[in-house]
């Protein structure tokens, strides 16, 4: 039986983890590396990496990043973040990334998402749906959520699998660094217009709501970065929270 | 010892180069390489494969006698080698993604779309899922039977003889998920995603 996946995602910032893990006998607490390594260790089923570096001299340091994670960790390694190009998703898949998320380029050229899934394979290209409530639907936003696209998300979501996405990251704008839980409805919206699998984010804030993410969302797997930050949840924890609650997961 | 991981230029290959150098450390040498008399000369092979079926059997033929030395190698001289996904889907005669193509032809049948049921189930089939091992294969020392491994796929092999299937996974249907025949192996997950266990499969495969 196919298994939920957990996915813990790190902020990289100039080569950097912004908002890490809080653990006492971390050498470097800012080195995504290690902080990639304990979470692979801890039975995370893939590690996301979103690059927030702003200025253009720094962005080459994720792929040093990647490059240094994929010689410590075996399992897939997702990175996102400024993902502008096909040769972007070239560099990033050279440098041992197993999926690259793109976010504002698939909604600014859908050559994008179209050119790279052909080029590379559908399995290794998720495209980032941001997405905010107004009134009855959501409306995709880019730039890091600055910009919005007034693109329906729903319609947006069906576009992207036609266009050859293999996965959807939906993150919900509305529930981002909220802690109250993922928007459910959004989730099980999208998630019921593809059939391509759902990586529900934004907004957990206890185990309970990767649970609901799953369960009442649809989602085939779940990301999370504050909880599994400052040692307040461990990967594990969370797996078995999930099993107790009948959800399939790797033990 | 070395092992040659052939580099088509098809897809991604640094999760397999990686891995394989993780767990060979010193005592093995892995070669990444499309040169057809550094493959011959290699004791073992690891042919990779991402993306559609078509895709890399074009990739294949493209690089001038690469089919014909893989031949030699794997068919003449029965030398040990892996297919990992789309590598072991190039096993078969043929092939229906994108459009029908011939394959290698090693193992006797087809690789197909997974049935979904019409929807029920989505495709690719993503994640970590359980193998059933039916046959004690050489590359599954020491591997629990119902070990968790990494996939990605939407289509599947189909072999028309089932004595080849080494592990089965259970997803809309029951699908192949590895096999062995003589000194072909093939894995439709990925060792090299699969964590510890699955670099013990790559260890089991180096050590043959």
């Amino acid at each position: 039986m196919l298994k939920n996946r957990i996915i813990p995602c790190l902020d990289v910032k100039n080569g950097r983890v912004v908002k890490g893990i809080n653990f006492v006998d971390l050498k470097d607490a800012g080195d995504p590396v290690e902080q990639a390594k304990i979470y692979s260790d801890g039975g995370a089923d893939e590690i996301c990496f979103l690059d927030i570096t702003a200025s253009n001299e720094n962005r080459n340091t994720i792929y040093d990043v990647v490059e240094k994670t994929s010689k410590k960790c075996f399992v897939p390694l997702t990175v996102g973040g400024g993902v502008r190009s096909v040769e972007d998703i070239n560099k990033l898949l050279n440098c041992g990334a197993d999926k690259v998320s793109i976010n504002t380029a698939a909604v600014e050229n859908s050559k994008v998402v179209l050119d790279s899934s052909k080029k590379f394979g559908s399995q290794c290209i998720v495209v980032a749906i941001d997405a905010k409530k107004n009134g009855d639907k959501w409306e995709v936003f880019t730039h890091g959520g600055r910009n919005n696209s007034g693109i329906d998300a729903l319609e947006y979501a069906e576009q992207m699998e036609k266009n050859g996405a293999g996965e959807l990251l939906v993150t919900s704008m509305d529930r981002d660094g909220t802690q109250v839980g993922y928007d459910i409805d959004l989730m099980s919206k999208i998630s019921s217009k593809v059939n391509i699998p759902v990586i529900a984010s934004g907004g957990v804030g206890n185990l309970d709501h990767l649970v609901d993410g799953i369960k009442l969302g649809k989602a085939s797997a779940v990301l999370a970065a504050s909880i599994f930050h400052y040692g307040k949840h461990s990967v594990k924890e969370a797996k078995d929270y999930l099993d107790l609650k009948g959800i399939p997961v790797r033990i | 010892m070395n092992v040659t991981i052939v580099d088509y230029k098809s897809g991604n290959i640094s999760s397999v180069i990686n891995s394989f150098k993780e767990v060979a450390k010193d005592k093995v040498t892995i070669e990444v390489t499309s040169d057809l008399n550094k493959i011959k000369s290699s004791d073992k092979v690891v042919l990779p494969g991402q993306g559609s079926f078509k895709s890399c059997v074009d990739a294949l033929n493209k690089i001038k006698g690469l089919t014909d030395t893989l031949n030699e190698f794997a068919i003449n001289y029965k030398k040990p080698l892996l297919g990992i996904c789309v590598g072991l889907q190039m096993f078969a005669d043929v092939g229906y993604e994108e459009t029908e193509t011939k394959g290698l032809g090693w193992i006797s049948g087809k690789v197909s779309k997974i049935d979904n049921q019409k929807g029920k189930y989505k495709l690719p089939h993503i994640g970590w899922n359980q193998i059933n091992i039916v046959k004690n294969s050489k590359i599954f020392k020491d591997i629990e039977n119902n070990s968790h491994m990494y996939f990605v796929h939407s289509y599947e092999f189909v072999p028309n003889d089932k004595k080849v299937i080494a592990a089965t996974t259970d997803y809309s249907s029951n699908i192949v998920c590895s096999v062995e025949k003589e000194n072909i192996f093939g894995t439709q997950f990925h060792p090299e995603k699969s964590d510890r266990i699955g670099l013990k499969i790559i260890d089991n495969f180096i050590n043959l």
